[in-house]
């Protein structure tokens, strides 16, 4: 206990240092990552990723040419980045001179150079001065053995790139949502598009030390769809994924640091999976509960005005009906009818006797309106649409649940010049046809 | 290189076998669009094997398929559903299913090495180069492990190809016919997946979980390439596959000999995936049809027609106007005029004199008789669909001659006979300038007509 409460709260030299620098980084990736995604640009990541490695094992052979020791770290990054960039050059280019599709350009990509950097790394591994290069390190990471001048180099350039999204967010913005448009504004898009990517390519650079060039991905897209479960707005999705990268890499690295020979990117991942998965159940926007809720209350309005316009119909709001008469009305069950009459009887719309159901006033009011903008809207498919009486009724059906106060206003504007409740242009209840 | 009988020819063997067995799904993941699903499917059975290998502390058991199989299924069911019910774009969706599975493979894997003698880089890279260590003896024959697993899902793969050929076909063309005649689109994407990720289990001993994908898809593209029916495109991908495979293992024992360090091999799995790439990259650049290379030989070729066909129109045109035509100037009219540049002018004024479609008398250039036929046509051409144009398009009478330099290329009898059929001026253009009859070309030449 003692120990978490010291990791956790930072009194150990070299976590401050490591979470600060993975947190950085997972800030950094939530804000591009949002970027990418609704480009929907987001497993470029992968390919990126996976490149890199290629481009690490040649800058490591430079390095070791040109008489250094290979391990130099900007050296590497550098070389890793170049590679990235190639890598998405080339998926393009894949894409626009073959007959290919995206997703096969990228897998060949992805493959082939992550294959190429598997073969370099295999000689590497054999020279007797590239042993131990650590270079293995960047597939999975090594959150632990993170140095200070390393984690310095994440947070200025994760400060870089923070900067950038902030100086170019209308231009992004624009290209994100709207290419065509911002085409013809007169934007530069590839040029703005070579920038997203260059953006994506510095912070898989940045990561590969952290999480590793496999798992990387994880934090450039997850936090962002994340976020997107709980805004619509991307300035705030970003701000929303920033956190959310943030604190699963804080989350990350405290679990990594008290379990002992844990992948500390791997926990990192899964600490942002568990973040996402409680996003997607509970997000305010898009979230699963969230829909199902708007699901069950739209088919609850919609059995509740049902119900009250088969009861006004019945009788135009005159006497109680038997449900036998209701059951009629519609194609619905005996217990769906019977549920929903006791539903509204507990909001207190009807009375329930052995005379049979019987419209309260509010139920009445309220039925009354129902029936009012049901015939609303037939009236106008008779008299705009060119629709024949007898056909109006299954069509307004559908429309007269969702018609808005405005919606009615209009109608009433055009159809009605009181508020008197038309008659049915059709029979009621006749034979179902 | 150093060869050795016994080792380096069966990781050969391996090696064609897998890219034979990953062939199949892979040529219907391409054409179904879902290449990067293969990668997802790729790095998800991670867990899978890890538990497989937890509950059987073996490498080769039922356990590892049934876990590898069930956590590629899984992961495909929830990048479905991510996509269907999170409403979250497909990319990213396979993006969060994928990493999360492989950092769980990752955990477990670690986890698991503690008790079952598993190396982690093995299940990731591969280890081909150990598999004919690994032997066993079937029906008296000291094989590799991995061989017989290798033969029979090559051979499962095979089978339920064979069987449901014509259903794979329309839902990778077609899913939407393929629903109206009756076929369960969604069941055959399960079988695809299940496919895919059994396959991917059966590799990962010979290429690791990661390069699987090489395999899966880089053969299947580069066959695109080159062919566009489905069956010729699958037997190619076989064929490429397994080529890519035994060049990766040659170039794996020879190339770091070619270079002054004491490095004697480097990774199979890595410098197959790389093979595979060269092989792509070559059909890239080389295929008949769609390749680059050829492709741009036509671009050049059909540019070097069509300004050669701009010559004889430029000379046929500066008779009827009675102005001499020097090669310099017809080149300088040729660049300013049309789109061939200096080079292409070039060429095509090599053409027609090497087609002997211009004669030569110093420095004074005319048309021979079949040149003269020619350019009549391709000025009849020119002509007739200016009149048309002007008639039918509604076009201006000063935008017409633009369109009609392109579409004069293309015209031959049959439309000129169409297009004269349905404008009434067919002898005076809308510039005023006789429209050469084919029939009696010298007619048009007659200077008192203009």
């Amino acid at each position: 206990m003692d120990e978490f409460l010291r990791v956790l709260l930072l009194q150990e030299y070299n976590t401050r240092l490591v979470v600060i620098g993975t947190v950085l980084l997972g800030i950094a990736c939530g804000t591009v990552g949002s970027l990418l995604l609704l480009r929907r640009r987001a497993l470029v990541g992968d390919v990126i990723s996976h490149a890199t490695l290629p481009g690490v094992a040649i800058a490591f052979i430079v390095m070791l040419l040109l008489g250094g020791s290979g391990r130099w770290s900007p050296g590497l990054l550098m070389g890793a980045g170049c590679a990235g960039l190639i890598a998405a050059g080339l998926v393009l280019l894949i894409r626009r001179t073959t007959l290919l599709k995206d997703d096969a350009a990228m897998a060949i990509v992805m493959s082939t150079t992550f294959g190429l950097g598997i073969a370099f790394l295999g000689v590497i591994q054999d020279l007797p001065s590239g042993n131990q290069a650590g270079l293995d390190s960047i597939i999975f990471g090594k959150t632990a053995s993170m140095i200070r001048s390393e984690a310095i180099g994440i947070g200025i350039a994760a400060i870089i790139i923070l900067f950038t999204c902030m100086v170019l967010y209308k231009e992004f913005r624009l290209l994100c949502f709207d290419e065509h448009y911002a085409g013809s504004q007169g934007w530069p898009v590839l040029v703005l598009d070579v920038g997203l990517l260059t953006l994506g390519t510095a912070v898989t650079v940045i990561g590969l030390r952290a999480v590793g060039l496999i798992l990387i991905l994880a934090m450039l897209v997850i936090p962002a769809a994340a976020a997107r479960y709980w805004t619509d707005r991307l300035m705030s999705m970003m701000l929303t994924a920033a956190g959310l990268g943030a604190f699963s890499a804080w989350i990350g690295v405290t679990i990594s640091a008290l379990v002992p020979r844990m992948p500390a990117g791997a926990i990192i991942v899964l600490s942002a999976s568990a973040v996402f998965l409680i996003s997607i159940l509970l997000g305010t926007r898009r979230g699963i509960v969230m829909q199902l809720w708007h699901v069950v209350s739209l088919k609850r309005r919609v059995g509740k005005q049902h119900l009250l316009r088969a009861i006004w119909e019945c009788s135009e709001g005159q006497r109680s009906v038997q449900a036998a008469e209701l059951l009629q009305r519609r194609s619905w069950s005996a217990r769906s009818v019977d549920r929903l009459l006791k539903a509204s009887r507990r909001r207190h719309e009807i009375t329930i006797d052995s005379g049979g159901v019987m419209l309260t006033d509010s139920g009445a009011a309220e039925a009354r309106q129902i029936v009012r903008n049901h015939r609303l809207w037939e009236l106008f498919l008779i008299r705009h649409a060119d629709i024949a009486p007898n056909h109006v009724d299954r069509d307004a059906d559908a429309i007269e649940h969702v018609l808005g106060n405005e919606m009615v206003a209009e109608l009433e504007a055009a159809l009605l010049q009181d508020d008197s409740l038309p008659s049915s242009p059709h029979v009621i209840g006749g034979a179902p046809s | 290189m150093s060869w050795m009988w016994g080792v380096d020819d069966w990781i050969i063997i391996l090696g064609v076998l897998a890219a034979v067995a990953c062939a199949i799904p892979g040529t219907f993941l391409l054409l179904r669009g879902m290449s990067m699903m293969g990668d997802a499917i790729s790095h998800a059975v991670l867990p899978g094997i890890a538990i497989g290998f937890l509950i059987s502390g073996s490498r080769d058991s039922i356990w590892m398929f049934a876990g590898a199989a069930l956590a590629g299924i899984m992961a495909a069911v929830l990048t479905q559903f991510l996509h269907r019910v999170g409403r979250l774009d497909r990319g990213a969706s396979m993006g969060v299913v994928f990493t999360t599975f492989f950092a769980l493979g990752l955990i477990l894997i670690v986890y698991t090495a503690d008790h079952v003698e598993l190396d982690p880089e093995c299940v990731l890279y591969g280890a081909i180069e150990l598999a004919p260590i690994d032997l066993v003896s079937i029906a008296g024959i000291e094989v590799p492990r991995s061989l017989p697993v290798l033969v029979v899902i090559g051979l499962l793969n095979l089978i339920l190809m064979i069987l449901l050929y014509k259903e794979f076909k329309i839902c990778s063309f077609d899913p939407a016919m393929a629903r109206a005649s009756g076929i369960n689109v969604q069941l055959m994407n399960q079988i695809l997946m299940i496919m895919t990720a059994a396959t991917c289990v059966a590799c990962f001993e010979v290429v690791g979980s990661i390069l699987v994908v090489a395999l899966l898809v880089v053969p299947a593209a580069t066959a695109r390439l080159l062919s566009d029916r489905l069956n010729i495109v699958l037997i190619l991908a076989m064929v490429i596959g397994s080529i890519g495979a035994a060049l990766g293992h040659l170039a794996a024992i020879s190339i770091p000999g070619w270079f002054p360090i004491d490095v004697p091999d480097t990774s199979t799995a890595g410098m197959i995936a790389v093979m595979t790439g060269v092989i792509f990259i070559l059909a890239w650049a080389f295929s008949p049809r769609h390749g680059l290379i050829p492709r741009g030989f036509h671009r050049v070729r059909l540019r070097i027609r069509i300004a050669s066909e701009d010559a004889l129109g430029l000379f046929y045109r500066s008779t009827e106007s009675q102005q001499e035509m020097t090669l310099w100037k017809i080149r300088q009219v040729l660049i300013s005029l049309t789109d061939a540049n200096l080079w292409i002018a070039w060429l095509a004024m090599r053409q027609v004199r090497r087609k002997g479609l211009v004669s030569i008398e110093g420095d004074r250039w005319t048309l021979t008789e079949e040149g003269h036929r020619r350019a009549s046509e391709l000025i009849r051409s020119h002509r007739l669909w200016e009149a048309w144009l002007l008639q039918h398009a509604d076009l201006a009478a000063d935008h017409v001659h633009g369109q009609a330099m392109r579409l004069e290329h293309i015209t031959d009898q049959g439309m000129r006979d169409e297009l004269a059929a349905q404008t009434d001026a067919t002898d005076i253009d809308p510039h005023g300038r006789r429209i050469p009859s084919v029939d009696s070309p010298q007619e048009a030449l007659d200077p008192e007509v203009d």
